[in-house]
């Protein structure tokens, strides 16, 4: 009640003609010389995060001569949003995969990613994931992907082996009866298209076409995915983490309710903090008519509007080297974006070999714009797949990207 | 300037105390048109164009759309128009039910209060109260706890065996729950209005919705509660007495007596009320962002959603004016009914 959007809005309005530089802003910005005084925001995960990019980031500034403030963010998309408007966004900032689009489309973002030394390095899924109208835009931090967690404890119980972990969708299928049959609920899925979407990429279907400019959400592929995920909650070998009582897959997961679930490596973490004793195994999803998963990623965003452009990509320089990299996944436990690390990776942590073998094939977010509300819409369509015609689902899917992407 | 008679001269000096008159209020028109009026007009701009956030929206190039972000909101068959009516029927229920609630709790609160029979009258009235002055981000943390799925609610249900909804993830209406309909009727499912179905229009608030009802009655009624007491204790014990003497029950004076005293203390009660709940944000923000399936979108979070995400600050600042348009015109509706049932 108290902060009303309205007036929200009306300050930022205020904002961006009271602290611009007049009403008539020069396109390109104007960049100062000598040592730069870089800001940069983060959306952190935590305070080993916020240390760990503290600490490179000073590191980088006595070496070059620059000075850096790390800020790690509250909201960093109303604060981004808010900074935009304003005029005057930090230097350098986390962006997120699923937003970059937004920010790339209205000219926020200074497309540098080239600049980087060995650009081919970054896996090419993360590249395409950074990529609009051709241009590379921004160099990716980490990534993690999606892999499928068994529960070794009820594996056993159930009288499974190494071998009957499943390949294929049918195997899926086949291994998930048998823990039913064993009074084991087999598969924990998330209720979001950033889970059952992986099943659309098994299938050969996604929700846009590579470039973002066309919508693809009604395709015979994503069909078959849904009412494959669809059967396997309706026969009762997946269910969704509310039936479980749980808040996220993981939860349920690590109380033991479910066999499997498909996770990203971020559940290391969440486990080993919640749920020590559990003992799991992480391997790369069951695929469809092709594998697949889905990658999620952040960039170092660099601002358009920066007065220190080359201070700017000088540290992200710094910062997505493969040895700087290593340094964060241990920190921090994020896997490294350039392919060059993969092998000292997992090296040092031979259980995530299924998390970042997935980068080969793996889907980055939805690269368009204005997708924000088509996706939520999307996932309030999946939280009651089971009641739903598949069908319909997608055909609104579609209807509302077209309307989105202005087809 | 009303004074000045025409055929009458003007007072020397009348023109001088004019002057003065404005010297001393233009501190605060000065604040008030910059922080105000200003803001007010330039979002108002903004709302007649589709300015994308980048730069200052009052330079050229910044195309201007006229009232077609406004228009979409009612006319064009899309997801815009769909989550907007959306919102508003999520609001409408929100607003039915926490509105006369809240003024029934406020005003039953303060009249235990006023009691002269109640020991401890001070410690009750700051119990009440305080919720009021709690910030209401702390209060939503609080309750997101307790609604939880293993939360405080959830183990209380669970002592009596009862097994409570996962308040939060639960977006089925209470309306088709209470009704134990699952399966729409096709008359309500195929056809509808503003590209909702009569069927998603009747649907009631969902369970999580309820949730956060029952949060935001439990914090304002507090602040309610202090205006119906300062008004209750503006009655004259003469009225009552009089009334007593007439043979006046309890329940009579009650209705004869107190209400109609109170009546522009319920008016104010109910503006804010409405106002207030028209514009629920916070909650919504900390707690729901509009999950589960949109059912605690409201219209005021979707315009901050808009703007801020999709970085579509026209159609954000016009949700905005549309939602204060609703306000004033319920607000005019509601003075005319409480003027006509007085005259």
């Amino acid at each position: 009640m108290k902060l009303h959007p309205l007036a929200a809005l009306a300050a930022t309005a205020l904002a961006a003609t009271a602290c611009g530089s007049g009403f008539e802003e020069p396109e390109a910005a104007p960049q100062s010389s000598g040592p730069a005084s870089l800001r940069v925001l983060i959306a952190s995960s935590g305070d080993p995060e916020t240390a760990a990019v503290k600490d490179a980031a000073a590191a980088w500034a006595g070496s070059s001569g620059n000075q850096v403030t790390v800020t790690p963010a509250q909201d960093i998309h109303q604060q981004l949003g808010q900074a935009f408007a304003g005029g005057n966004p930090p230097d350098v900032f986390y962006v997120d995969a699923s937003r970059f689009a937004d920010y790339a489309s209205v000219g926020a973002l200074e497309p540098y990613a080239d600049k980087i030394s060995d650009p081919d390095d970054f896996y090419p899924s993360l590249r395409t994931t950074f990529t609009r109208d051709g241009k590379f835009y921004c160099a990716p931090k980490d990534f993690s992907t999606l892999a499928l967690i068994v529960n070794e404890g009820l594996w056993k119980k159930a009288g499974l082996g190494e071998a009957d972990v499943p390949k294929t969708w049918d195997e899926l299928t086949a291994v998930a009866g048998r823990l039913k049959a064993e009074g084991i609920t087999p598969l924990a899925l998330g209720d979001t298209r950033d889970r059952i979407g992986a099943f659309m990429v098994q299938a050969g279907g996604w929700i846009t076409s590579p470039d973002g400019k066309r919508a693809t959400g009604d395709s015979p592929e994503n069909l078959k995915a849904l009412e494959y995920v669809r059967s396997l909650l309706k026969d009762k070998l997946a269910a969704y983490p509310k039936q479980l009582s749980a808040s996220w897959p993981g939860e349920a997961f690590g109380k033991g309710k479910a066999a499997m679930t498909i996770e990203g490596n971020w559940i290391k973490g969440a486990l080993k903090a919640d749920y020590p004793d559990i003992r799991y195994k992480a391997y790369e999803l069951p695929q469809g008519a092709e594998q697949g998963t889905l990658s999620f990623t952040n960039c170092w965003g660099i601002a358009a509007k920066s007065p220190s452009k080359t201070a700017a990509v000088a540290f992200v320089e710094a910062m997505t080297k493969a040895e700087q990299q290593m340094t964060f996944a241990k920190e921090f436990g994020v896997m490294p974006s350039r392919q060059s690390a993969k092998d000292a990776y997992t090296k040092e942590f031979p259980a995530d070999t299924a998390f970042v073998n997935g980068a080969a094939y793996a889907q980055g977010p939805v690269n368009a714009p204005k997708m924000d509300s088509v996706l939520a819409d999307l996932d309030a369509g999946l939280q009651q797949l089971t009641a739903q015609d598949p069908k319909a689902l997608l055909a609104r899917l579609q209807k509302n990207t077209q309307s989105a992407l202005g087809e | 300037m009303r004074r000045r008679r025409a055929g009458l001269p003007a007072r020397r000096g009348h023109l001088r105390d004019d002057v003065t008159g404005w010297l001393f209020a233009a501190p605060v028109v000065v604040i008030l048109g910059v922080f105000l009026l200003l803001p007010i007009l330039m979002a108002m701009w903004v709302s007649l164009t589709s300015w994308n956030g980048q730069g200052s929206p009052f330079k050229g190039g910044v195309p201007f759309v006229g009232l077609d972000n406004y228009s979409r909101l009612f006319t064009r068959d899309d997801l815009a128009r769909q989550d907007f009516m959306t919102s508003i029927r999520n609001n409408v229920y929100y607003v039915a039910i926490v509105v006369p609630l809240q003024t029934v709790l406020a005003l039953g609160l303060a009249l235990v209060v006023n009691s002269r029979l109640l020991k401890g009258r001070s410690f009750f009235r700051s119990a009440f109260f305080f919720p009021s002055v709690t910030s209401s981000v702390a209060v939503s943390v609080v309750f997101l706890f307790i609604f939880g799925n293993s939360g405080a609610l959830a183990q209380l249900l669970g002592f009596f065996g009862v097994k409570g909804p996962e308040w939060f993830s639960d977006s089925r209406g209470v309306l088709h729950l209470l009704l134990g309909v699952d399966t729409p009727p096709a008359a309500l499912a195929d056809h509808g209005v503003f590209g909702l179905s009569w069927w998603e229009w009747l649907s009631g608030p969902s369970v999580a919705m309820c949730a956060i009802i029952a949060l935001v009655v439990w914090t304002t009624s507090g602040t309610f509660m202090l205006m119906f007491l300062a008004a209750l204790q503006d009655i004259p014990v003469t009225l009552e007495e009089a009334a007593m003497l007439d043979g006046a029950g309890r329940r009579q004076r009650f209705r004869y007596v107190t209400l109609p005293m109170l009546r522009p203390t319920m008016f104010l009660v109910l503006t804010l009320g409405l106002i207030g709940t028209w514009q629920v944000f916070d909650q919504i923000y900390v707690m729901s962002q509009g999950a589960p399936a949109k059912t605690t979108l409201t219209p005021a979070f979707l315009s901050y959603r808009t703007a801020f995400r999709d970085f579509d600050y026209g159609a954000g600042t016009a949700i905005s004016f549309v939602l204060f348009l609703i306000i004033v015109l319920l607000t005019l509706f509601q003075r005319r009914v409480m003027r006509e049932r007085r005259g």
